[in-house]
């Protein structure tokens, strides 16, 4: 029976957590059997250190995890920067183990051997890339000093970033949430989304089998009966295109009904240059989304 | 947990084997009692594959027929009708990650293959399971790519199964019991195979995959009916071989040049077309100096004997991971024999198949891997192309300008369609030392920071001249294959989650339908009781369409 053998499958990634398992038989009788520890329950990297076992680890993160964390571990467009000794899934050994191995549901981090890109790892090789993880990870992380409690001032008032993003249920929907942001990103591409927002657009929806995630394009369009909204794309597919106006109501159009249709890659973010956003209160900013982050 | 002991094969079967077994020992009755179970199996002999044009009810190899071309003479489903179809049924299988295959469909059975190596045989007319298998997998795979399979083969009263652990095996079609089962290879080596086999005469053919641990690829003959390996070509020379000395030193030893996608047949010249994947490592050129054949190259083999009759590389001594593991697809035109291939590299390749001649090649995709061309017209590299240690932006991207997709021929429009991508990718090196099962690929790569996000398109090309004739924009990169139809239409999918039916000659879309998730396959027509349906795999589940 196909069911029994996937149970099975999923305690086995499980089972440093999970000690003992049970399992319901063809004979339809609950069977628990403690799962002897392996090297997979292991607690600690056996590797730890090492730095032949990082130069092996360099190796494999290039070929399974570069694509979205980039060369370095410093982040990526599609995955965040991994050098920032605080983790969000867990910064010790074993949370780290089972965040690569398992991914992080619901987002684009892959379980061990689920990628489009490169092959599955051995449990040593994925010490060897939580060594890699270690020996790039920077000490002090490299925080500028702001103010977080200005940086949260300003962005809940002058700086009016609260008026399209929210933090922690907080604010408006037309950009994406940024409570994780902090985590997610790396400072550098934080003060860009700032200073430069069209540069790279933020990611919007994935989609579990879709390779690309959808951007927050900007978007007009004009209905048959001559309405014009204007807003950013949240899901598009050939035939159809949800959007958010910038009133923040949700639209379905389906495209060949429509008069128009322009995208663009110009954000709808304004781009907040030195003058209207001094480096000092950009700086608390950052620090504001650091610290929300790491939460 | 690793030392668990996991179930065997599994398999449940359900009430309508049993009547199946019976009718099918008691022939005088079906006829009379057809209403209650599903047609019987009738024995698919060798002969019906040589003329499965002649029952285009029935879909008897993974790309339809021998010549690869994916083409339907059915026409009930045509440019005329095509919007009003509607969904008939889904079958799901309940596995994880990508689902890849195209069924066959044998007198109202269809035979299919699922994730983690799951094989259903359904009734085809209402997707309700005759019999369902399992292979019980090791725990320690770790094929690349997937936990895959794209569908299988028929002779007889047996499917044929290539396994993620390196095994063949044949099933009995009519109740999914293991009739033999073989180890082609020793899976920890690194090898796995997720192909459709294809069966010529008695034998089984089948290749492998592997390309990203550094493996040495072959192509397999076996018996059908004992699973008896007949022969082995292996796709890299050893010493002695010819070719042999387009290999640096030992490096033919982990030279990969695996063989994942099912080959095509001529049986008027008896010759069966098989294509290779990349060298290893992948994007590391450095150790393997050498033109490395038989990688990314068509191989022309005597199915009896394994024997080469001619090979053509299409991407020589390749760092940029171009496979040419596209269906060559046989095509006659005027009185030349023809192999049509659209590769990953970028070019679309006419061939003369009685010869291995290269007629031409032009570009489908962007390309800038290569900016000329030698004496006989092959695309060959530009020097600076080569991955670096910084990254070197180069198109198309490590997952080509196509892939494994199914493309079409359609004898009607004499045109070719192809899924197109449009992704340039940065590939870097990183100097892997090889260890067997591990992971060898030299390399990394990562999407450009081009400010345009990747787009693709299904392409109608036009073979005579390379030129394409209408394209159907798809908003990503999609890794969906190709169906064509004798009623004017040309089906494919999208990573959007659309199903979508074209108009053959304006590339039009006639009808579309949202699956939910991307599409990962090829899609298949067939007819049951005179009913004509398109079925493809999206998601975790198989979608059947038809008419009202
Ligand atoms: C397809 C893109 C992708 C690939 C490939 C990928 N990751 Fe990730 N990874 C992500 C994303 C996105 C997240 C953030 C998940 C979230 O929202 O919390 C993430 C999160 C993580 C985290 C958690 C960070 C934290 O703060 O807790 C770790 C650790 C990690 N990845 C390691 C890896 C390693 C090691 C590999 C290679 C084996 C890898 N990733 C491959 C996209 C990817
Ligand atoms: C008028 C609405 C608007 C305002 C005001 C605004 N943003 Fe944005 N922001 C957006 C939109 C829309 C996006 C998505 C497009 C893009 O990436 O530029 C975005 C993207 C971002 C991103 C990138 C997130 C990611 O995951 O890539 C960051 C960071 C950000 N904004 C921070 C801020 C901060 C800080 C402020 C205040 C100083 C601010 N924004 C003000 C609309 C706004």
């Amino acid at each position: 029976m196909p069911s029994l053998w996937i149970g099975l499958q999923i305690i086995r990634r499980r089972d440093w957590l999970i000690r003992f398992s049970c399992v319901l038989t063809a004979a339809a009788m609950l069977v628990c059997a403690v799962v002897a520890p392996s090297a997979f329950a292991q607690e600690k990297n056996p590797y730890a250190g090492d730095a032949k076992a990082a130069k092996l680890g360099e190796f494999q993160f290039r070929a399974n995890c570069a694509f979205c964390h980039g060369l370095g571990a410093r982040g990526g467009g599609r995955g965040p920067d991994l050098t920032r000794a605080q983790k969000r899934h867990g910064s010790s050994d074993s949370e780290l183990f089972r965040t690569i191995n398992d991914g992080v549901p619901g987002t684009a981090m892959p379980p061990n051997g689920a990628t489009q890109q490169g092959v599955g790892m051995t449990e040593e090789e994925i010490w060897q890339v939580i060594s890699y993880i270690r020996s790039v990870q920077v000490k002090a992380p490299a925080q500028p000093m702001g103010d977080a409690s200005h940086g949260k001032q300003l962005f809940y008032g002058s700086a009016a970033c609260s008026t399209c993003h929210m933090i922690q249920g907080k604010g408006g929907r037309l950009g994406p949430d940024l409570s994780t942001t902090g985590s997610a990103r790396s400072t550098d591409y934080i003060v860009e989304s700032m200073r430069n927002p069209s540069r790279r657009l933020a990611q919007g929806i994935s989609e579990a089998m879709k390779e690309f995630s959808q951007e927050y394009e900007t978007i007009t369009v004009v209905t048959g009966d001559g309405q014009k909204f204007m807003g950013v794309v949240l899901n598009e597919d050939h035939f159809t295109v949800q959007m958010m106006d910038t009133r923040e109501n949700l639209h379905l159009f389906e495209k060949d009904k429509l008069r128009s249709l322009e995208k663009s890659r110009e954000s709808l973010m304004p781009a907040y240059d030195p003058k209207s956003l001094s480096d000092k209160d950009l700086q608390d900013i950052v620090a504001y989304l650091l610290l929300v982050g790491a939460q | 947990m690793k030392n668990a002991s996991m179930p065997h094969e599994s398999k449940s079967r359900l009430l309508a084997t049993l009547g199946m077994a019976v009718l099918s020992s008691l022939p005088i009755a079906i006829a009379a009692l057809s209403f209650l179970a599903p047609p019987s199996s009738a024995q698919v002999t060798a002969q019906r594959l040589l003329d499965a044009g002649k029952e285009p009810q029935n879909w008897l190899m993974y790309s339809g027929d021998y010549a690869g071309r994916r083409y339907s003479t059915l026409e009930q489903i045509n440019s005329e009708n095509a919007a009003s179809l509607a969904p008939k049924w889904a079958y799901q299988t309940m596995g994880g990650g990508k689902f890849e295959t195209t069924p066959l469909v044998v007198d109202g059975i269809l035979y299919g293959t699922g994730q983690d190596d799951r094989v259903f045989a359904l009734d085809a007319r209402s997707g309700r399971p005759i019999w369902q298998y399992q292979r019980a997998l090791p725990g320690d795979i770790r094929p690349c790519c997937g936990r895959v399979n794209r569908g299988l083969a028929i002779l007889g009263d047996k499917v044929f199964l290539g396994t993620l652990d390196a095994h063949v095996m044949a099933l009995d079609a009519k109740t999914g019991n293991v009739a033999w089962d073989v180890t082609a290879v020793d899976y920890r080596g690194g090898y796995s195979i997720t192909l459709a086999p294809l069966v010529i005469k008695n034998l089984v053919i089948i290749g492998v995959s592997g390309g990203e641990y550094g493996i040495r690829g072959f192509i397999d003959a076996y018996d059908a009916a004992t699973g008896e390996r007949k022969w082995r070509f292996y796709t890299v020379p050893g010493p002695g071989e010819p070719g042999h000395e387009t290999w640096e030193g030992d490096s033919w030893e982990i030279g990969g040049a695996p063989a994942w996608i099912t080959g095509t047949y001529d049986p008027v010249t008896n010759t069966t077309y098989w294509t290779t994947g990349n060298p290893s490592p992948s994007n590391r050129g450095e150790g393997r100096a050498g033109d490395n054949l038989y990688s990314n190259s068509l191989l022309a083999l005597e199915p009896e004997t394994g024997k080469l009759k001619w090979y053509f590389q299409f991407s020589k001594h390749d760092e940029h991971d171009y496979d040419a593991t596209q269906v060559p697809v046989l095509v006659e035109q005027g009185n030349k024999h023809l192999i049509l291939q659209a590769n990953r590299n970028g070019f679309f390749y006419v061939i003369d198949r009685v010869n291995g001649k290269l007629i031409n090649a032009n570009a489908y995709a962007k390309v800038t891997w290569s900016d000329s061309k030698d004496a006989s017209g092959t695309p060959i590299a530009r020097k600076d192309a080569s991955p670096t240690p910084e990254g070197n932006r180069v198109c198309p991207g490590a997952a080509g300008a196509t892939n494994w997709m199914s493309p079409t021929y359609d004898p009607q429009t004499k045109l070719f369609y192809v899924t197109a991508r449009e992704q340039c990718d940065i590939f870097s090196t990183a100097p892997q030392p090889y260890e067997a099962g591990h992971a060898y690929y030299g390399s990394a790569y990562f999407p450009n920071d081009d400010a345009a996000p990747f787009t693709g398109a299904l392409r109608a090309i036009e073979p005579s001249t390379g030129k394409i004739k209408w394209e159907w924009k798809h908003p990503s990169p999609t890794w969906s294959g190709v169906l064509s139809t004798a009623g004017g239409l040309v089906f494919s999918g999208d990573a959007e989650g659309n199903f979508i039916a074209l108009d053959a000659a304006s590339g039009k879309a006639l009808w579309h339908f949202q699956c939910g998730a991307s599409v990962y396959a090829s899609p298949m027509t067939f007819a049951v009781d005179g009913k004509q349906y398109v079925a493809v795999a999206a998601g975790s589940a198989l979608f059947t369409f038809a008419l009202p």
